[in-house]
């Protein structure tokens, strides 16, 4: 479904990929993880087409998403889905209207016909009750449920999630985990989960992607990355405060700095 | 030391030629959106709505204002040589020439072109913008095309209505106040104020100014760093980037159309 090669991409003078290869096959839900930092979102954006690599390709269902014009892209997303980490609903809207955006933009399906859809698209995510109350009267779990119903209302042949798990309360997180293995097998969708809570999103990865300095150091299903001995994906996954990735930011020693001479 | 200065010298040059560069694009990619007003009206009359209508309250006070103030000023000067019967001429050719247009688009960049500029600098800092592009909607096409023609339409008709309330705001002092013969004040205005050379010139400023202080409000809001702090920055790059633009071509503008 999604094939990255060769993936290349720099922020200034700063080298964000060196080389990713990344296979995500159709009907799985596969999660990206990684360090914070480690621009597990530049990713999302790459294979959304928001950002273009420097070197590499990343072809989505054969069609080279870097390589696409604007509205080849346009066309390619209808068939997308995207989860953002703020939600990102529109403010100026309730949550019906929210969910009813990408249709009305997109079809001309009867007015009638739009709400059993949006009404549905709510119930899959639990908050058909909660279609008048607008984005500032939702909790972050609610708003990230509704922006959920916004993603697969044009029934997306992919899904991807940035961060769905961060600063959730533990019930909502469980919901969250439940909506997105549910849909995923309910509709046939393949999903791309960018994430760095190990455990709940371990639960429901067919596979599992790990991302440190722009390389992939460890691949393979949830069992393989648990048993994996390399000192990289051990600190990660057990929350190790120090190890290859240190605890400290590249500094002087601390007797030389405390000793040299300056102001604050 | 030198060089680090030069160095730093053509940077922000370029930095400044690249940003109107991007302004120049995004005014392209909002009249190339033109057919989207076309194909749904509606997305306009709610701008115009809320860049027009929503302003209308302080457009109408000062120019009443404007207009008294102009009435005093104007008896003053016009007394001393005999000529207060001609207030009406005075009131109404300023205000249509040039404090109808100019007082308008600044009034309006001060509180539509802030709020577009934070409208849309907020909405790209909470990712409404990247989520429309996520969702296949154009955002230019979708959120600031109609933004701007709403911009375009409102402020002509804006500063008509300044001209019209600030004439009665110098008839109410001159004739009320003042003494000046009513008949004067009206006929003389119909006489010397032409249509083209004052009304239609007129008209042409306060689009050309309702496209420029759109333009800067919404590039500013899209160009804004995506932080409180950036678009705090915008909000008031826009203001005074918009306020310097209007006087800048008002004069050049009066150059052109009235400087025989």
């Amino acid at each position: 479904m999604v094939k990255v090669r060769g993936l290349c991409f720099r922020r200034g003078t700063n080298l964000v990929f060196d080389r990713v290869d990344l296979d995500i096959r159709r009907g799985t839900v596969t999660a990206v993880m990684g360090p914070s930092g480690t621009g597990k979102t530049t990713l999302l954006k790459l294979i959304t087409g928001q950002l273009r690599p420097d070197a590499g390709s990343i072809e989505i269902d054969g069609e080279p998403v870097h390589l696409l014009g604007k509205s080849a892209l346009f066309r390619l997303r209808r068939r997308m889905g995207m989860l953002f980490q703020s939600s990102a609903l529109l403010t100026d809207l309730n949550v019906f209207d929210n969910v009813a955006y990408p249709l009305r933009e997109h079809t001309d399906l009867s007015s009638s016909m739009l709400r059993k859809l949006v009404l549905i698209k709510l119930e899959a995510v639990g908050l058909r009750g909660a279609r008048d109350l607008m984005p500032n009267e939702l909790s972050g779990g609610m708003a990230r449920r509704v922006a959920l119903a916004r993603a697969i209302a044009l029934d997306p042949a992919i899904v991807l999630y940035d961060e769905p798990f961060s600063g959730q309360d533990p019930i909502s997180m469980g919901m969250l985990v439940t909506l997105i293995r549910q849909l995923n097998d309910a509709a046939g969708l393949t999903s791309v989960v960018v994430s760095h809570d190990v455990a709940e999103t371990a639960t429901i990865a067919d596979q599992i992607y790990v991302i440190s300095h722009g390389e992939v150091i460890a691949h393979g299903t949830p069992a393989q990355i648990a048993a994996d001995r390399s000192p990289w994906v051990r600190q990660f996954i057990d929350g190790l405060p120090d190890g290859p990735v240190h605890f400290h930011y590249p500094a002087p020693r601390l007797a030389d700095d405390l000793l040299a001479r300056g102001v604050a | 030391m030198l060089l680090e200065g030069l160095a730093r010298l053509g940077r922000s040059g370029l930095g400044a030629l690249e940003r109107l560069g991007r302004a120049h694009l995004l005014l392209a990619a909002m009249l190339l959106g033109a057919g989207e007003i076309i194909r749904r009206p509606g997305l306009l009359t709610a701008q115009v709505f809320n860049i027009g209508v929503l302003s209308v309250l302080i457009i109408g006070v000062s120019g009443l204002f404007v207009g008294m103030v102009l009435g005093l000023q104007g008896h003053y000067v016009l007394a001393q040589f005999g000529a207060a019967e001609s207030l009406g001429v005075m009131v109404a050719t300023s205000l249509v020439r040039e404090l109808g247009p100019v007082v308008t688009a600044l009034l309006v960049a001060g509180r539509a072109g802030s709020a577009l500029t934070a409208e849309i600098g907020l909405m790209k800092a909470t990712e409404q913008l990247s989520g429309l592009e996520m969702m296949a909607v154009d955002p230019v096409r979708r959120i600031l095309t109609p933004r701007f023609f709403g911009g375009l339409v409102a402020m002509p008709l804006l500063a008509a209505m300044f001209s019209a309330v600030g004439v009665l705001g110098g008839y109410f002092v001159g004739v009320g106040l003042l003494g000046v013969d009513s008949g004067s004040f009206w006929s003389q205005m119909q006489a010397k104020v032409d249509f083209h050379e004052d009304i239609v010139n007129g008209v042409i400023k306060s689009l050309v100014f309702g496209l420029v202080v759109t333009w800067i409000a919404l590039f500013q809001g899209h160009d804004a760093v995506p932080t409180s702090e950036g678009v705090s920055r915008a909000t008031t790059r826009s203001v005074v980037h918009a306020a310097l633009a209007v006087l800048g071509l008002d004069f050049i503008l009066t150059a052109l159309m009235f400087g025989d």
